[in-house]
């Protein structure tokens, strides 16, 4: 048994060297007494002076300096060895009695060592768990396994061999043992050990280290106002409730995770499972991107594919784009293009090119722009004309009654019919998807009323294609035909191409005189050779727009109106020119620039120009490109290297404007009806009024009936006579 | 974007289509680093680019220790020369707030902005046309400034104050949980707190006063979370 408590004394020792400050050590060397091989070496100072009456050979334990060691194993053999030795020569017990005393001493002699009792009292409890075998000193055993920061020592007195084990193994702070002290100082007194008298010596100089050494752990750091003292205790306590393996070995990162644990709120043990992340579903889709590509018969397919790719090389386009500080990263732009990949398999697609993300609030739309191959049109579903049923609507009466109603004079505007498809702006037909992997759709033909109205408002798209828009002035559709309407007009708006690059083609004959917007095709120009970069960069007549420009009147070939009226309608425009004139015979036609007109003349934004030219590098200017940007969409951007080019577009949608967007104002109210004389209010005829007409009237009788009687009386009296 | 994350931040920015080519993102790293040490900033973060009509600003600031103290932002035209800004004033901020338009792209630009003023002469009164200059630089200060009080955000836990008043970053911070970062309510104005102390007692009550002395997102108007999953 002894050798077992020396043993444990050895290691505590050992590891009590290890972490001992310097004034402990020296107390250990002040202890008086050392009887014993064990007792002295860990008196580690507090104890020694503490342990005061001499008679204690044992030297204070340390355990209090010392920082918490492993735990557990130690003491448990210790502890039961540790009673044996207590029947041992004295010398053996004594250090116990010492430690003993020391709770006690402190306990009465010196209130400031209370700060241990305190500790202790805290600590007892664990200790009390531990320690069922002991009967005298329950907390001992406690002690020794509830160790971490506990003081250690003073594991009661009564029993030695406990005390001894615990002290080994509680190399805890000193301040802990307090309570300790408290509880075991019954069981010293049943132990019959010295009282508490004899600790009374030697306080001071023991005491004040213990002090020292404990406010120095209570010491609060300056950056995160947690101390040692309380870490510690965390720390140990953590572990002892864990019992993790070899928690020597993960101690610091155990540390770590209380430090970690102080700034999160406690949680219910309840565990949560695993949800389904959205991320997860969106890895899913991106996976079958990714598969697309097995299909079976690979060679064959394989050059069928690359004879009749229409696919673009958006990777590419993307390279080039990135040396300007342009584009989305390239995992997107890789997932993006392999979704085109599938658009193009799916679909029998002659072109596609990748028109650009155009951002919402809840989610982005990726588009494509894409023209079928000849004949294989997709049929559209045929959308009412709202607008034709608005016409109809307002200028129905109510015929049968007999009272009639004023009619409204109002006539709508005729619609004007949206263009073919293959033309003008539906030139294109656009796919949109919400993300790389999702189901590609196809966006409806743009109508020129959608145009006109998309330029007077101003809304966010917020990614579901299907939302209504709510405006004034109403718009005709919901967010799909928003979203077209806009990127018909980012298209005229914003792409360009390197002057020569596209040529008109070369049967022209009498079109200047029929097609009155001019000529509308346009073909790649073969023997383009190449125009040098700083030459795209310096002028802006270098760039052409190649995509038609869009009329006021929301098309690119203007439709003109009148016409339809008087070969339709005949009747009813005469009657509106008797009635109201209100709409002119002849509308002017509304020309906007031609095909391939140069960049440079596009009008300025209140004194902006509207693009601006970046050379992509000024370090390295012999392998840079042109960049253009545009002041006007901002988000558009076009690269040219000389001899390649392409636009893409990456934004919100909207329009540049240096004021904020003012809603427009709705119109005057029409006029129901013209006021006259018949309808236009008086006030009624007041008493006074109506008497003094009705004597005027009846004067007028009386002087009337008078002349009559007049005329008859003179007839009559010539009568008579 | 913290100098020590900056490529990663910008993978992750991406989506938005804004990015830095190649030659920026690598003199942003070498000079950033230059002047961390020179100026002996704590932390230097890259504020963004705000574009301008001839050429683009690149912006970027410096924290000291103290994470909610006044920044110190600087200015650079190709990424690589620093040049420190002064800080923003009210009335900076109110004089700019009449030019409009575009950056120009040159700090020393000048904005011309006539105003009509009331000169005293004597005993009369009358109005005369003032032609105010405002300089780029001023007017680049003042956006900067008015851009990070507005939306300059930070989650929950990333900063935490002491009671000795400093604020720090919090390097046990390991991101929101995913059900955490979806709600307004964890995010915080990277700013004074304005708003805190209109709060009613019994929600101050719940508050932790290490982590939450900022303003959260929940009451910004307009109102309305968008949050976008990428994947």
């Amino acid at each position: 048994m002894e050798e077992d408590s020396t043993f444990l004394k050895q290691e505590q020792e050992n590891q009590e060297r290890g972490k001992a400050g310097p004034p402990w050590e020296g107390k250990t060397a002040a202890s008086p007494q050392s009887p014993e091989p064990e007792s002295s070496e860990p008196l580690e100072a507090e104890r020694g002076p503490e342990t005061g009456p001499q008679p204690r050979s044992s030297p204070p334990w340390s355990p209090q300096s010392k920082v918490i060691t492993s735990l557990g194993d130690p003491k448990g053999p210790g502890a039961s060895s540790s009673p044996s030795p207590l029947q041992e020569p004295s010398p053996t017990p004594s250090p116990r009695a010492l430690a003993a005393q020391d709770p006690a001493a402190p306990l009465q002699s010196d209130p400031t060592a209370s700060a241990t009792p305190e500790a202790g009292t805290l600590r007892s409890d664990p200790w009390e768990q531990s320690s069922d075998k002991r009967e005298s000193a329950p907390h001992h055993s406690s002690q020794s396994e509830a160790n971490t920061f506990q003081q250690s020592q003073q594991p009661g007195s009564p029993l030695c061999g406990s005390t001894d084990v615990s002290y080994s193994n509680s190399k805890q702070k000193e301040l802990r043992f307090d309570t300790f002290q408290e509880e075991d100082s019954n069981s010293e007194h049943e132990l019959g050990q010295p009282g508490p008298g004899a600790s009374g010596a030697m306080p001071s100089v023991l005491e004040t280290a213990v002090q020292n050494a404990k406010a120095y752990l209570l010491k609060t750091s300056t950056k995160s106002g947690l101390n040692l003292y309380d870490h510690l205790s965390t720390m140990l306590t953590k572990i002892l409730d864990e019992r993790p393996e070899n928690a020597v070995d993960i101690i610091e990162n155990i540390s770590q995770d209380v430090k970690m644990a102080h700034f999160s709120k406690k949680l219910d043990t309840l565990q949560n499972e695993k949800e389904m992340l959205p991320t997860y579903e969106i890895a899913e889709k991106q996976k079958a991107l990714f598969l697309q590509g097995h299909l079976e018969g690979v060679d064959q397919e394989l050059e069928d594919e690359i004879a009749e790719n229409s696919l673009p090389n958006v990777m590419e386009s993307a390279f080039y784009f990135e040396q300007a500080g342009i584009g989305l990263g390239t995992d997107e732009t890789y997932r993006i293009f392999l979704a085109l990949k599938q658009l193009t398999d799916t679909h029998p697609i002659q072109r596609c090119r990748f028109w650009g993300k155009i951002l919402g609030l809840e989610m982005n739309y990726i588009v494509a722009e894409v023209e079928f191959r000849e004949g294989e049109d997709e049929e559209e579903v045929e959308e009412e004309d709202v607008a034709e049923e608005r016409d109809n609507g307002e200028s129905e009466a109510d015929e049968d009654e007999e009272d009639e109603l004023p009619k409204s004079f109002y006539k709508a505007p005729q619609a004007i019919p949206k263009e073919e498809s293959r033309t003008g702006a539906n030139k294109y037909v656009y796919f949109v998807c919400n993300e790389p992997g999702r189901s590609w759709v196809k966006l409806p033909s743009v109508t020129p009323a959608q145009i006109v109205i998309a330029r007077k408002i101003k809304k966010f798209f917020t990614g579901q294609l299907d939302a209504p828009i709510m405006s004034y002035p109403p718009f005709p559709g919901n967010e799909s035909n928003y979203l077209r309407a806009q990127i018909a007009r980012i298209s005229a708006g914003t792409h360009v191409s390197p002057l020569g690059f596209y040529q008109f083609g070369e049967e022209e004959g009498e079109e200047e005189e029929e097609v009155e917007s001019g000529r509308d095709s346009f073909e790649e120009n073969t023997d383009f050779e190449g125009i040098q970069v700083i030459d795209l960069v310096e002028s802006l007549s270098n760039w052409v727009h190649h995509v038609q420009h869009i009329l006021p009147q929301g098309r690119c070939n203007w439709f003109n109106p009148i016409q339809k009226n008087e070969e339709e309608e005949e009747e009813e425009d005469e009657e509106k020119e008797e009635e109201k004139g209100e709409e002119p015979e002849f509308i002017e036609q509304e020309v906007g620039p031609p095909l391939l007109t140069p960049v440079s003349e596009d009008s300025e934004i209140q004194n902006i120009p509207p693009w601006t030219t970046r050379l992509s590098s000024n370090l390295v200017p012999q392998y840079a490109i042109a960049v253009l940007r545009s002041n006007r969409w901002p988000g558009a951007y076009a690269f040219s290297n000389g001899k390649k080019f392409e636009n893409l577009y990456i934004g919100w949608g909207h329009k540049y404007s240096p004021d904020n967007y003012t809603p427009p104002v709705p119109p005057a109210v029409h006029q129901e009806y013209p006021s006259g004389p018949e309808i236009t209010e008086m006030d009624d005829p007041s008493v006074e009024e109506e008497q003094a007409f009705r004597a005027a009237q009846e004067a007028v009788v009386l002087a009337a009936e008078k002349n009559e009687e007049t005329e008859e009386d003179e007839d009559e009296e010539d009568d008579y006579d | 974007m913290d100098t020590e994350g900056l490529l990663l931040s910008l993978e992750l920015a991406s989506g938005s289509g804004q990015g830095l080519g190649p030659d920026r993102r690598a003199s942003l790293l070498t000079s950033l680093m230059l002047v961390k040490r020179d100026y002996r900033y704590d932390r230097v973060l890259f504020w963004g680019r705000i574009l301008g009509l001839v050429s683009d600003y690149y912006i970027a600031q410096g924290l000291s220790e103290d994470q909610l103290a006044p920044r110190k932002t600087l200015y650079s035209l190709n990424c690589m020369e620093w040049s420190l800004l002064p800080p923003a004033t009210e009335e900076m901020v109110a004089q700019t707030s009449v030019v409009k338009g575009r950056f120009m792209g040159d700090p020393s630009h000048e904005y011309e902005h006539t105003e009509l003023q009331k000169v005293n002469d004597g005993e009369k009164v009358f109005e005369e046309e003032v032609v105010v200059q405002i300089k780029e630089e001023t007017r680049l200060v003042s956006t900067i400034d008015q851009i990070d009080k507005a939306v300059s955000i930070m989650p929950r836990g990333a900063l935490f104050k002491t009671p000795f008043g400093p604020t720090h970053v919090n390097r046990t911070f390991e991101g929101l949980s995913l059900s955490d970062a979806k709600k307004l309510s964890s995010y915080f104005h990277f700013r004074e707190a304005i708003e805190l102390k209109n709060k009613p007692l019994l929600e101050k009550a719940d508050l932790d006063p290490s982590l939450d002395f900022m303003d959260s997102l929940e009451h910004d108007i307009p109102k309305g979370p968008s949050f976008q999953c990428i994947g």
